[in-house]
């Protein structure tokens, strides 16, 4: 049977910010698909034009409620590249452990809030808490610890307020650290909950080839710094970035779109994965290989299952690093700087991929010029594209409106799109 | 549900963003170890950032984000007259938020910069009490759950409190820090609204005024302190329009 329908979705829920899908299906073939990012300009590189390289990650941070953290590190390292500041050892180890605990907390907010009602046919996270409130329970642990290590690591779980140039303005007391590290092993229990909730899940099949772009620096799973590499064989200097992302702008999105060696690319936790599995933890190596996932994998709903194998790596990494902690005496934690005229890139990876703010400053360190490309904007293009694969696949199969529907919101949903982000 | 003994029923909620991060939405579904307690109270309508039914029928009406292009003027609009109560949510929803820092450049620039010769729109950016009413603010970048917890519980038990009147430096003090002032540092604390645990100066960062001005201010002693210190004016004048909460007593300088 010739079939014709249109699926309009205006402001896709469970996702953050608003974007539109489309999808024209004429004759039994699909005719067209878009993915429409409506979200309102900010015009946050204007912002921070004169604003002081000591102010401007408290301005970027405001870019995103979910990874603000992400975005005040990827300023400050490029503002400390800028002007050659290096911070001190405890103060680099306290940053990567907030950023841990943001990953931690983003990643369980997409998983139970966002992408697990899809898989239980339910609207939100609200029946689940009925239907399986040990699930949620689980979740909700998970999220709290993220929370928990931000609040320790930065001062709030939102907006971090103790990140600043040339280090931390406070460090966590040993007794936060101590009860930090025994929230970790007690929460265990709630990973295990989780994972197994996860096997339960029928992820869709569904392939089509891309380039993943990430960071690498060869001796961590990355989160702050490094090569910026991709699947198809990409390296660059992290001062690179404009090589790795070729902007451009298209008609129906306010984001603009990216590309690299194909006609899109995608970054998060799938092309960490992708790009670093090696440097996973041992406990994360098994839970990958247990679900499956091996590099390079192409199917953008393994993405959720990339994020709960990262959140078993900061299991593990974020307790070394507070062993770290332990060990020091956190006496020095903030270098002095002047002010000075420069220009370097900070790249971090931010829980949904990787993050670029690019700043130049003026003799009195005040920033002059400001560039921020953002993973959701980078994925945009990715999801697009899918989406047509996706709905053509679908359509192909005889699958319905309704099931033509489910697959694409899902898929959306899968790459955890941020999309005022990507707008900021 | 009961409340001393009084029959209470749950707040038929909406929350809505418009310009902004969304940060302040997202503190909803913090603080996770009273987070099934606190949706108990609630009756969720309309909530795009976490749930797929969307209904209209709700009383209370959260908003997040300030307002930026013309189509989010009558969405407001149409929410306000849905609302019996409207809460503007966040710094952005109050003052304008951050957001207004694009303000100080002309719209067609800040389109230019970014997009190039490309059509987009934009307007200055409002708050949100520029358009409608509001019948009560929550301020914050991002809003504190626990006064978000405190206002929810407040309209659900009829018995609404109101925000501190008192300034950021009484709960500073409290926390017995170091004053920032002492180590050199411009701090808004003495103007800004308490009601935050002064969560800025006990990072030993300073007060940026997010909450905005508190009740009955000194506002030109306090430009005086910033200068018997010798402290920047540039950098004072950088923390007072950072969250745009303090527009009308800076006009009220110059």
């Amino acid at each position: 049977m010739k079939v014709d329908f249109n699926i309009d979705i205006h402001h896709l829920p469970r996702v953050e910010g608003h974007g539109n899908i489309h999808i024209s299906v004429k004759d039994g073939k699909l005719a067209d698909a878009t993915w429409e990012v409506i979200e309102t300009p900010r015009f946050f590189e204007m912002m921070l034009r004169g604003v002081s390289a000591e102010r401007a990650s408290f301005l970027t941070s405001r870019i995103c409620g979910i990874c603000s953290i992400s975005h005040s590190l990827a300023s400050i390292r490029a503002l400390e590249r800028a002007m050659e500041i290096e911070p001190p050892k405890a103060a680099k180890a306290i940053r990567l452990l907030a950023m841990h605990g943001e990953t931690l907390q983003s990643h369980a907010l997409h998983l139970f809030f966002l992408a697990a009602p899809d898989f239980l046919d339910m609207p939100s996270i609200v029946p689940i808490l009925h239907s399986h409130p040990e699930i949620v329970k689980a979740g909700l642990l998970l999220k709290e610890l993220g929370n928990e290590m931000s609040i320790a690591t930065t001062g709030r779980a939102t907006h971090p307020v103790s990140l600043v140039l040339g280090g931390v303005s406070k460090a966590p007391s040993k007794q936060q650290l101590k009860e930090l590290k025994e929230m970790i092993i007690k929460r265990r229990t709630a990973l295990v909950i989780s994972t197994d909730f996860f096997r339960t899940l029928s992820i869709p099949e569904f392939v089509r080839e891309t380039e993943f772009i990430s960071l690498r620096n060869g001796h961590d799973y990355p989160f702050i710094g490094g090569d910026l590499v991709s699947t198809d064989g990409v390296v660059r200097d992290e001062n690179d970035y404009l090589q790795m992302t070729n902007e451009y702008l298209c008609d129906f999105s306010t984001s603009k779109f990216t590309r690299l060696s194909r006609q899109s690319s995608a970054a998060g936790a799938l092309a960490r994965f992708n790009n670093n599995s090696r440097l996973l933890g041992h406990r994360a190596h098994e839970i990958a290989a247990s679900f499956g996932l091996e590099p390079i994998c192409h199917n953008p709903f393994m993405n959720n299952i990339a994020q709960l194998v990262e959140c078993h790596h900061i299991f593990e990494n974020a307790e070394m690093l507070i062993e770290s902690l332990l060990d020091d005496d956190l006496q020095e934690i903030r270098t002095t700087y002047k002010p000075k005229a420069g220009a370097a890139t900070g790249a971090v990876e931010a829980p949904r991929g990787i993050l670029y703010h690019h700043m130049e400053t003026d003799d009195d360190g005040k920033v002059v010029k400001a560039d921020c490309i953002i993973p959701t904007t980078q994925n945009n293009a990715n999801i697009h594209y899918d989406l047509k694969a996706l709905a053509a696949e679908a359509v192909k199969e005889g699958k319905t409106d309704r099931e033509t529907e489910k697959l694409c919101v899902m898929l959306v949903r899968s790459y955890d799109p941020c999309i005022s982000c990507s707008v900021h | 549900m009961n409340h001393l003994g009084f029959k209470i029923s749950k707040m038929k909620i909406g929350s809505f963003d418009f310009t902004c991060c969304e940060g302040c939405q997202l503190q909803l579904a913090n603080k996770e170890s009273t987070l099934p307690d606190f949706l108990g109270l609630l009756d969720i309508r309309n909530f795009r950032e976490i749930s797929s039914e969307r209904h209209d029928d709700y009383d209370v009406a959260l908003v997040e984000g300030s307002i930026t292009r013309s189509d989010e003027i009558e969405r407001l609009k149409a929410i306000r007259a849905q609302a019996s109560v409207l809460v503007a949510f966040g710094s952005c929803a109050c003052f304008g938020g951050v957001n207004s820092l694009k303000n100080k450049i002309p719209a067609e620039e800040a389109v230019k910069g970014v997009y190039g010769d490309k059509k987009i729109d934009t307007m200055p950016s409002t708050k949100i009490s520029d358009i409608v009413t509001v019948d009560f603010m929550i301020p914050g970048c991002p809003v504190s759950k626990d006064e978000v917890e405190r206002v929810v519980i407040g309209i659900v038990t009829r018995s609404l409190d109101t925000l501190p009147k008192y300034p950021v430096c009484v709960d500073c003090k409290q926390r017995l820090n170091t004053c920032l002032f002492d180590l050199g540092e411009v701090c808004l604390g003495p103007v800004t609204k308490a009601g935050c645990d002064a969560v800025c100066p006990s990072g030993k960062t300073p007060c940026l005024g997010c909450r905005g001005p508190a009740d009955d201010i000194n506002f030109p002693s306090f430009l005086q302190l910033v200068k018997d210190k010798g402290l920047s004016q540039d950098d004072m004048r950088e923390k007072l329009t950072f969250y745009n909460g303090f527009a009308d007593y800076l006009d009220h300088e110059s």
